[in-house]
């Protein structure tokens, strides 16, 4: 829970240690607010900047275009609306709100792009100042995919100038970290120093949390703690995991680069590691230091387990950060719709747009490598190194949706958001960089929505084994929003060390605790306990106990004997299978010749090989708490319907939605789990009552697909009655023939 | 009998396997005695063969064929693999290769399914070994084309229920208020003398008189008035359907047809202008005039508001289907998949369908009237009104309802099954055939996925629908029209579908439905939503997981916990009532109410529709 130290709700505190802006704008800002009475209730930390009205802001209430008077504001926080008319308090409205900012508030970093509007002209707006005239409209495209439209035209001048000129500034301009929101945040709140999160995270920052990891999966790798003072390498965490064989001297030889770092063992004993790579391919002096440096680490690796690795370099065969980029901005702008007219004519060619982004395709080719790496694990009980440049981008996607497919535990609440630090916050995903939250325009080549990647291909995941995950869609959506809400630690910085320097920066003489940011963990921040139930997926069924039992025995047991080089290698002295301790100068000479990349097969080979393997796992009965793999054909990935159709009103099914299937299924859970609780209360003799079930049988709102995030507002259903030229697409000459019918017409 | 088709060993293999074979041919003929028969139906030949499955390469095994059904196993049980085709699925039987063709598994025959896939077997290439198999197949697969009965007619199936009983027309129009002081019912019809393709119990505008029906019958293609199909419970607002206007090229009116549309609209105070939906495109519609077809010119029809909901022909669908089965049979098209469902079209038709039943029911329940024509009005007519009726109406969501609306908008209105469909019929190539059945169940299909509370069936069920479309087992989508299944005796002779699905709801029933009446359901017929229907259209495939369904399992479960531990409770409360009388009481009562109220109104209901 957040308190506020300094005043009220209402006050706002003047800003403490950053100038975010002139000191000219600090004083319109007070005489603003003695003037209108009308501001949001602000959070700790938060200062308003500039404020104009009255502005409109033009609203899509199912299908008819409308518009509301109001207030827009921007603060350090967001660009804010607040309206002239009273606040909905429908309890709908209520059940999902999101505490830090409303549905017409917009987090500065959450803004993507401006369009001016200029009488019926919009133009891309990269500058506060502007030439000739100052566009009468404002349209704000959000990473969360929200458009907002405002409109000026009745703002004073002056006002409207201001008010553009600040969300433009603020919004767009680069800045420095420290004027970003969680700074002043942070500074203002007190974190509940109790365990912040439920469940309970893994927060990977200690040495005990690492050890009780590779306790967790029986490894048989060493801990490295002393780096705790990123003596070793600021770009590897405080606490991480190599191979036993890798000494001391090694770790300290390339700036952390191709020291393979432990992710996860599989019960065989073999493990997934990652590295940063070191660039082989030069032909200069140093490359012979690189190479056998790298074979030497190779054989660590390799030595894990049956003495067996095989490499993959990412960067061989998934796309660059550039290409995610490029494909996710042609991707999201189909869901920034203007109008209706867009939304059906776009409607027309809908799939091979979508076709044509790539999207879809890169997450297929995220999750097809996954299970590569994964049949290397489970069949061939062979260790992988996985690698690329830095080793914190596509090895992050990689390794992740390696671990969510074998272990069941990070399918679980608590579990997955401990991958997510152990991956990827301590992993040292640039998320800074990557989010380029400061718009710095060197930075502007490193934006890239690689973890947005990871968590679509999640969601394919879980879509395609509803009963296999704790948490929900809604979940996820509300996590891929939380990327760009600048006020947690975990999407803040590049890396540990980064995170580190800041804090070490931040404490001032006489402070004597440092900054606090609350971790995104700590859902109470965003959402009040109810609303957390959407987190839950109401089909996730915990193991039984009794189940748990009997499988343990046998299944292990199996698989190590499955894994003994007599069975598994004799007959496969191909270099795609892993190697036996003789054929250590094969492994040298390889190395070589060229990187171990691919498994020294043809793609299409490889392929065929994962199909088998795929076939061969899905011939089993599907267990949802073992290995899962994606099915990666055509018609099996999906649009993940609910991040991106929820603010489009023409997309949305009153009174459907796969929703109105899950609140049945989480209201009939809710009258089970209290039955069960009145039962063990009558047991202990206890009183009892029975509200929870009658409290939650009330809430019986109407729902539409776009449940929770968007609630249909009038009763009074008017279908989407799709338009545009649809007819002259179909040019088949079959449509010109006579119609059937009037064959023997009399 | 050597079951490998070796042709470079055959004179060695063959000896060695015939020795060799005794037992295994003993163990083989086991193997198909025990396959499932129907009563009523017979075996008519059992052969070794290879069944060349498109997934997993050729597969040896035994062929049984009977008067139903073509059924296959394979020799080695482990893993088994069955193959079940009714022989009504099979559109075309051809040989494959000759008795020179060189190639392992080259000779043999290739049967085309209408359920969506192909099925190849092959045999040994001597002796003309597929000569009689071939000429069976043939035979008994088009039974109409040779003389012979269709299997529902030999069917010694009996059920508890009684399907033939579900439709009863006048008690449906009373379900619906009718007659009422605007409508009346007319037997005009009973022996087809009006109109032959039509049921023989119509409702029709209160101020029409028989003789007025008569003269309006000349003016629409093959009689097919204008008659109503849906009364909306509390506006008036109707739904008829009809044919198109014998126009021609001429631009001929009708005086009687136009005041007949006129007293149509009257029946509805609230309806200023009759809206007529001509399915059609546009330049169809035009192009219809040509052979004495056309539609309702303005000048003609006053007080109605014409619009063109632009659904193609019965060709285009065809070959729309035809494009559809290529992208998914046997493999998925992968490089490139959206894009080619989308040059498919296939979706694109259903939403057009869906867009067009939309605006009908947007019109109705704004109340005003309309009326639904294509050409002849029992293609995409049927598939508008019907889909109109299911979003406006909650009980033909229901299991009951949802037959009810098939028996009235398809069966009795005439869609022709028969020639639709093919039964029994060796022309695969025939013109007059078209998916507009299965255009109309995937659009249903698509209503469930994005309401998937709102019908009491489940996608189990209309797969069933489907198989049985084509596998004539039963009587119900036989024959083109009432009057011919009349004469034909089908109700007599044969078994319905629904007494096969009503004597097992439970298997068809969607845990999840919630009885709302009150709410007109429009689905979005937009390709954000749409999907293709891939448990049936691709269902053959083994790499597509058929998941069974773990969100009606999960709550099947929680159902079960939930009564487990209410029972429990009770137990609890009545156990201790002795000491503790009072306090306890008003609980016991507050706890067990949901216990009566949460599952069985389905059941209830299910019973009794209304």
């Amino acid at each position: 829970m957040l308190s506020t130290l300094g005043g009220g709700g209402g006050k706002p505190a003047k800003p403490s240690f950053v100038s975010y802006v002139t000191p000219e704008e600090i004083n319109q800002t007070e005489k603003e607010c003695s003037r209108k009475e009308k501001h949001p209730d602000l959070l700790p930390g938060e200062v308003i900047f500039c404020s104009a009205g009255p502005v409109l802001k033009s609203i899509k209430d199912d299908l008819f275009q409308r518009v509301v008077y109001g207030t827009l504001l921007c603060t350090n926080f967001r660009v804010s609306f607040i309206s002239d008319e009273a606040p909905s308090d429908e309890e709908a409205a209520q059940l999902f709100k999101n505490k830090l900012y409303g549905e017409n508030d917009i987090p500065l970093t959450c803004v993507d792009h401006i369009y001016g509007g200029f009488d019926d002209k919009k133009k891309l707006i990269i500058s506060g100042f502007v030439k000739n005239k100052y566009p009468s409209k404002i349209i704000v495209c959000c990473k969360d995919l929200r458009l907002f439209h405002f409109s000026l035209a009745y703002a004073k001048e002056e006002d409207a100038k201001k008010i553009f000129q600040g969300i433009v500034y603020h919004c767009l301009e680069p800045k420095s970290l420290k004027c970003v929101f969680a700074f002043s945040y942070g500074e203002k709140t007190l974190l509940n120093k109790e365990n912040q999160t439920k469940p309970k995270t893994v927060m990977f920052d200690t040495s005990e949390d690492w050890a009780q990891e590779i306790k967790r999966t029986k490894g048989n790798c060493k801990l490295i703690s002393n780096n705790a003072d990123f003596s070793i390498s600021a770009k590897l965490p405080q606490f991480f995991i190599v191979p036993t064989h890798v000494t001391q001297e090694d770790l300290t030889k390339f700036d952390g680069k191709g020291i393979p770092i432990w992710c996860w063992s599989h019960h065989s004993g073999c493990a997934l590691f990652k590295t940063a790579s070191l660039p082989l391919m030069q032909e200069d002096a140093s490359s012979q230091l690189y190479k056998s440096y790298m074979e030497g680490m190779l054989n660590a690796v390799a030595q894990t387990h049956l003495y067996s690795v095989k490499t993959e370099e990412l960067s061989d065969s998934l796309p660059t950060v550039q290409d995610i980029q490029q494909s996710y901005s042609k991707f999201k702008q189909f869901f920034l719709l203007d109008n209706t007219n867009d939304f059906w004519m776009t409607d027309v060619k809908w799939f091979s747009s979508l076709e044509g982004s790539c999207w879809l395709d890169i997450i297929r080719q995220c999750l097809a490598k996954a299970v590569e790496v994964v049949e290397c694990l489970e069949k061939e009980n062979t260790n992988v190194l996985i690698m690329e440049e830095e080793g914190s981008d596509l090895c992050c996607v990689i390794s992740s949706l390696v671990q969510l497919m074998f272990d069941p535990y990070y399918r679980t609440l608590g579990g997955f958001q401990s991958l997510i630090q152990k991956e990827w916050v301590m992993g040292g995903h640039r998320f800074l960089d990557r989010c380029n939250h400061l718009h710095l325009k060197d930075k502007e080549q490193s934006q890239a929505p690689v973890f947005l990647l990871f968590l679509e291909s999640v969601w394919q995941l879980q879509q395609q084994y509803p009963p296999a995950f704790q948490f929900s869609e809604t979940y996820l959506t509300v996590l891929s929003d939380s990327i760009d809400v600048s006020v947690f630690s975990t999407f803040l910085f590049n890396s540990p060390h980064h995170m580190a320097s800041i804090a070490k920066a931040m404490l001032e003489p006489g402070q004597r605790s440092p900054v606090n940011w609350p971790t995104v963990w700590d859902w109470s921040v965003q959402f009040d306990s109810r609303a957390q139930d959407f987190f839950i997926n109401p089909l996730y069924m915990e193991r039984s106990r009794q189940d748990k039992a009997p499988r343990k025995m046998p299944r292990p047991k199996h698989q190590r004997h499955q894994s003994l080089p007599s069975s598994a290698f004799k007959f496969s002295p191909s270099a795609k299978k892993g190697f036996l301790k003789d054929e250590t100068d094969s492994l040298k000479k390889m190395l070589r010749v060229k990187r171990l990349s691919r498994w020294m097969n043809s793609p299409d080979s490889a392929q065929a090989s994962t199909r088998e393997f795929f076939v061969a796992w899905q011939r089993r009965p599907l267990d949802y708490h073992g290995l899962l793999l994606p099915c990666l054909e055509g018609p099996t990935l999906r649009l993940w319907s609910q991040r991106y159709l929820r603010w489009i009103p023409e997309a949305q099914i009153f009174g459907g939605g796969s929703i109105t299937i899950l609140k049945k299924l989480a209201d009939l859970l809710a009258e089970v789990q209290d039955l069960r609780g009145n039962l063990d209360r009558q047991a202990c003799r206890a009183d009892f009552n029975h509200q929870g079930v009658v409290a939650r049988a009330k809430s019986s709102i109407q729902l539409s697909s776009a449940f929770p995030f968007t609630m249909p507002r009038s009763r009074s259903f008017k279908p989407a009655i799709p338009i545009g030229p649809l007819h002259s697409l179909i040019t088949d000459s079959l449509a010109d023939q006579e119609d059937e019918e009037n064959l023997g017409i009399v | 009998m050597a079951s490998a088709p070796l042709p470079v060993y055959n004179s060695n293999s063959l000896d060695i396997s015939s020795c060799k074979n005794v037992s295994r041919e003993s163990l083989r003929m086991e193997l198909l005695t025990d396959a499932p028969l129907l009563p009523g139906e017979e075996r008519v030949i059992d052969k070794d063969i290879i069944y060349i499955c498109p997934f997993s390469g050729a597969i040896k095994g035994r062929v049984l064929i009977s008067n139903y059904r073509l059924f296959f196993r394979n020799v080695d049980a482990d893993p088994a693999v069955t193959l079940e085709v009714p022989l009504g699925a099979i559109s075309r039987v051809e040989k494959m290769g000759g008795a020179s063709s060189r190639g392992e598994n080259s000779y043999g025959l290739d049967i085309t399914c209408k359920d969506m896939r192909n099925l190849r077997f092959a045999l040994k290439q001597e002796g003309h070994s597929r000569r009689d198999i071939f000429d069976i197949l043939f035979r008994y697969a088009f039974p109409l084309s040779h003389g012979l009965q269709l299997f529902a007619f030999l069917s010694q199936e009996k059920f508890p229920e009684n399907g033939w009983n579900v439709y009863n027309p006048m008690q449906e129009f009373r379900r619906q208020g009718l007659p009422n002081d605007q409508w009346r019912v007319t037997f005009l019809n009973s022996t087809y003398e009006l109109c032959d393709t039509y049921p023989s119990i119509l409702v029709v505008p209160y101020t029409a008189s028989d003789e007025d029906l008569r003269r309006v019958a000349t003016f629409r293609s093959r009689s097919r008035i204008s008659v109503l199909s849906w009364i909306h419970p509390e506006n008036q607002a109707v739904i008829t359907r009809c044919s198109q206007p014998l126009v021609g090229m001429g631009g001929k009116r009708n005086r009687d047809d136009e005041r007949y549309l006129e007293l149509i609209r009257a029946t509805n105070r609230t309806t200023s202008k009759l809206t007529i939906f001509d399915a059609r495109p546009n330049v169809n519609a035009v192009a219809n005039k040509a052979t004495g077809g056309g539609y309702e010119g303005e000048d003609a029809y006053q007080n109605a508001e014409l619009v063109f909901l632009d659904i193609q022909n019965i060709h285009v669908m065809r070959e729309s289907l035809k494009k559809l089965k290529d992208i998914v049979f046997p493999n998925v098209e992968e490089s490139h998949w959206l894009s080619s469902l989308e040059s498919t079209h296939w979706l694109e038709h259903i939403k057009l369908v869906l867009s067009g039943a939309i605006q009908v029911a947007d019109r109705i329940s704004s109340g005003s009237s309309v009326v639904v024509h294509c050409s002849d009005g029992w293609d995409r007519t049927a598939q508008l009104s019907s889909l109109a009726m299911l979003m406006l109406d909650g009980y033909y969501r229901t299991l009951r309802g949802f037959q009810v609306l098939l028996e009235k908008e398809w069966l009795s209105f005439g869609h022709k099954f028969a020639s639709r469909i093919g039964h029994g019929d060796k022309n695969h190539a025939d013109a007059d055939r078209s998916p507009i059945f299965l255009q109309f169940v995937d659009c249903v299909w698509q209503m469930t996925k994005q309401f998937p509370t709102a019908f009491q069936f489940n996608e189990h069920f209309l797969v069933t629908l489907l198989d049985h479309l084509y596998s004539c087992r039963f009587g119900t989508f036989l024959f083109n029209c009432e009057s011919m299944r009349e004469a034909s005796e089908v109700k007599k002779k044969t078994v319905s579908l629904w007494s096969f699905i009503n004597s097992e709801p439970s298997s068809y029933s969607n845990p999840f439905f919630t009885v709302d009446l009150s709410h007109v359901l429009y689905p979005v017929a937009s390709m954000r939503h749409l999907e293709l229907w891939v448990s049936y259209y691709i269902r053959w495939n083994p790499r597509i997981r058929q998941q069974q369904s773990p969100m009606e399992q999960r709550y099947k479960e929680l159902l079960a916990l939930k009564e487990q531990y209410l029972k429990k409770l009770e137990e609890l409360q009545l156990s201790d009532r002795a000491p503790q009388v009072f306090p306890r009481g008003p609980h016991l009562s507050n706890s067990a109410s949901p216990s009566p109220s949460s599952p069985p109104p389905r059941v209830t209901r299910l019973q009794t529709p209304f």
